[in-house]
């Protein structure tokens, strides 16, 4: 344990821009993926994002039926050989609808978690680097969008998102999501400021943008990392709430939510339309959560619930 | 020499309060300036057939203090005048008063916050501290997971599937033993005591709902909090003090694993907030997060900016709190 505590500061002593990448950030990665490989927690949750991700993938080339097919001859059937999971009202196929729903919210997902953590990682680096004015503001910009739930702003700002299309959720989603992070971020920042080799680069004359970039983020990437893939869970939640209550992704467009939406009504009386998309939908954001949690306990066995 | 003791504690409480107070004005004021500007509350009038005159819906507007067509800083200025004058928050387009319509609503959310938050807590703690003593048994490999896939669920599935599963009951058992939809049952016949018992059964579900959510979260961060403690010296020292294992645990274990929690519980309670309205929205209760939802889709600025600021109330209050907690188990803060 103490071993690792020596090894971020090792890491990036010598910061010369010619020290061959691999030789010494090897030794560390290699030491966090044994004690993955090590864990279940990690397995599983690789196995099923992997599963989800090549099911979104293939997962329509076995099934007779597009997610725009109104099959009305079986309107309202329960799950059959003819339809997996069931069909809705007007007689549209649930398979082929979850399935085209999950790759949104996959996508979504998937593109919000690391987009937050950039922005985190950026946010907090130069808060914690630059300090003095800086610092305050944003700590208070900060403080501010945790105070305001992020949810509510969300709604308020549909109107708006509900006319371009669902890319701009993204970003949106993106923009919330990066607070809590960034203010962790900044405290790792503000102690490694004080480290010599990042000392030696400001009398060296290096210029912030550049000690950030090369040796403040290199240092607090294992986070990002991290936060980057608990934030895919996260980001999939927020865009099928959204959805759910008709604020997210819109009309032609089908997701998790709006899927988990049409088949609300009837959950207790047809919990087929509901049941299925719920589970694929859980099941995903559970997978990508035991990752990130696993990536969590392996990179720093002894991490507490608070660094901030 | 009582006095000399106690001015840090209340000082730090103090400032923190004061920290708190002014975040949760700048977050009204915000709100309200954000909504001006997204917000567009002449569309209501414009649809209407007979469309009215752009005279009537200025001054319908005028008097709402919405106007579009008045700069917004003259109208937060309005806003804030009104409220530190008369107490009033400016009225709802339905011509209701914002705070008639709060004090309608706000009991209905805050019995279920307040309910489900301090369950939630109090089952997180639990269950934190039993997973971290038992670490990786198979008690804590169950609690982990179990919070783990709770964790994967987004608030209005669990309340959903928590339907399903009544239903399915209400079914099995032949009876309505659990009614959840609504906050009580329109037109119940019937004393106080049947009204109570009405009330506490449709309390049921949301609350179940509310409370596993917090107590997914907290068991994780107490347990990782707690399992930080557990590998301290002064444990061991209290243990070869002849403390029992179990009075070492308790006094010198669970009493530091609970610091940073205060400080996890102020900053998670805005998600407590959003997920306590997508619970409401979902059991179709007129709450607070309700109004809030019908604000925006109504496009009235003044009950927005109410509903924001209730909220916002409600954070300081428990920032405020977690940080009395905070300084009562930490010594260095009486310093």
């Amino acid at each position: 344990m103490s071993l690792l505590d020596e090894l971020p500061g090792a890491d990036t002593d010598t910061a010369g821009a010619e020290t061959p990448q691999s030789a010494k950030p090897v030794s560390r990665s290699r030491l966090v993926f044994s004690r993955l490989r090590g864990m279940p927690r990690f397995w599983v949750g690789v196995v099923g994002l992997g599963a989800i991700a090549l099911w979104a993938i293939f997962g329509l080339v076995p099934n007779a039926w597009n997610y725009t097919d109104l099959d009305i001859y079986n309107m309202g059937s329960s799950p059959s050989r003819l339809h997996w999971f069931g069909t809705s009202d007007i007689g549209e196929d649930i398979y082929a609808q979850t399935i085209v729903g999950l790759r949104k919210s996959l996508i979504i997902g998937l593109l919000v978690g690391p987009l937050a953590a950039i922005v985190a990682g950026i946010v907090g680096a130069v808060a914690g680097y630059l300090g003095g004015w800086w610092d305050r503001v944003i700590v208070w910009f900060i403080d501010l969008l945790l105070v305001l739930p992020s949810l509510f702003l969300f709604i308020l700002l549909s109107p708006i998102f509900k006319s371009l299309s669902w890319v701009a959720l993204i970003f949106l989603l993106a923009g919330f999501g990066w607070m809590i992070m960034a203010r962790v971020i900044r405290a790792q920042t503000r102690s490694l400021r004080e480290r010599d080799f990042i000392k030696a680069a400001r009398f060296m004359g290096v210029d912030t943008w550049t000690i950030i970039r090369r040796h403040i983020l290199p240092n607090v990437s294992s986070l990002l990392i991290i936060d980057a893939t608990l934030g895919v869970g996260g980001a999939i939640l927020s865009e099928t709430t959204l959805s759910f209550f008709g604020f997210g992704i819109q009309a032609p467009d089908v997701s998790l939510g709006t899927l988990l939406a049409a088949g609300q009504s009837a959950a207790a009386t047809r919990p087929w339309l509901f049941i299925f998309p719920a589970a694929i939908l859980v099941f995903t954001v559970l997978s990508a959560s035991l990752i990130g949690d696993a990536l969590r306990d392996a990179v720093d066995p002894t991490s507490g619930a608070n660094r901030d | 020499m009582r006095a000399a003791k106690a001015d840090p504690l209340i000082g730090f409480i103090t400032k923190r309060f004061i920290n708190y107070a002014i975040l949760t004005a700048i977050a009204t004021l915000s709100a309200y300036a954000l909504a001006s500007a997204i917000l567009n509350p002449a569309a209501r009038y414009l649809g209407r057939n007979p469309r009215p005159s752009d005279e009537t819906i200025n001054a319908i507007l005028d008097n709402l203090g919405v106007n579009p067509n008045t700069p917004v800083i003259e109208r937060m200025w309005n806003w804030i005048v009104n409220l530190v004058t008369q107490g009033s928050l400016g009225e709802t387009i339905h011509n209701t008063t914002v705070v008639s319509e709060i004090a309608a609503r706000a009991g209905t959310s805050l019995r279920l916050l307040i309910i489900g938050t301090i369950i939630a807590a109090i089952v997180g703690v639990v269950l934190g501290v039993w997973g971290a003593v038992r670490q990786y048994r198979f008690s804590d490999q169950a609690i982990s997971y179990g919070s783990f896939t709770i964790l994967a669920i987004p608030s209005f599935v669990l309340g959903i599937l928590l339907m399903i599963l009544a239903t399915m009951l209400n079914n099995l058992l032949g009876m309505q033993l659990i009614s959840f939809t609504g906050e009580y049952t329109a037109g119940l016949d019937g004393g106080w005591w049947a009204h109570f018992w009405d009330r506490a059964v449709h309390l049921l579900l949301p609350t179940i709902s509310l409370a596993l959510m917090g107590a997914a979260a907290y068991s994780r961060y107490q347990r990782s909090a707690m399992l930080d403690v557990l590998s301290a010296d002064y444990i061991r020292t209290a243990r070869s003090k002849g403390r029992t294992r179990g009075s070492a645990l308790v006094r010198h274990g669970v009493r530091v694993a609970l610091i940073p929690m205060s400080t996890y519980f102020a900053y998670s309670f805005a998600t407590v907030l959003a997920g306590a309205a997508v619970t409401e929205l979902v059991f179709s209760w007129h709450g607070m997060g309700e109004m809030l939802v019908n604000a925006i889709t109504q496009s009235d600025i003044n009950a927005f900016t109410g509903a924001i600021l209730f909220n916002a109330v409600l954070i300081l209050i428990a920032g405020t709190l977690s940080d009395v907690v905070y300084a009562a188990l930490d010594p260095r803060v009486r310093v």
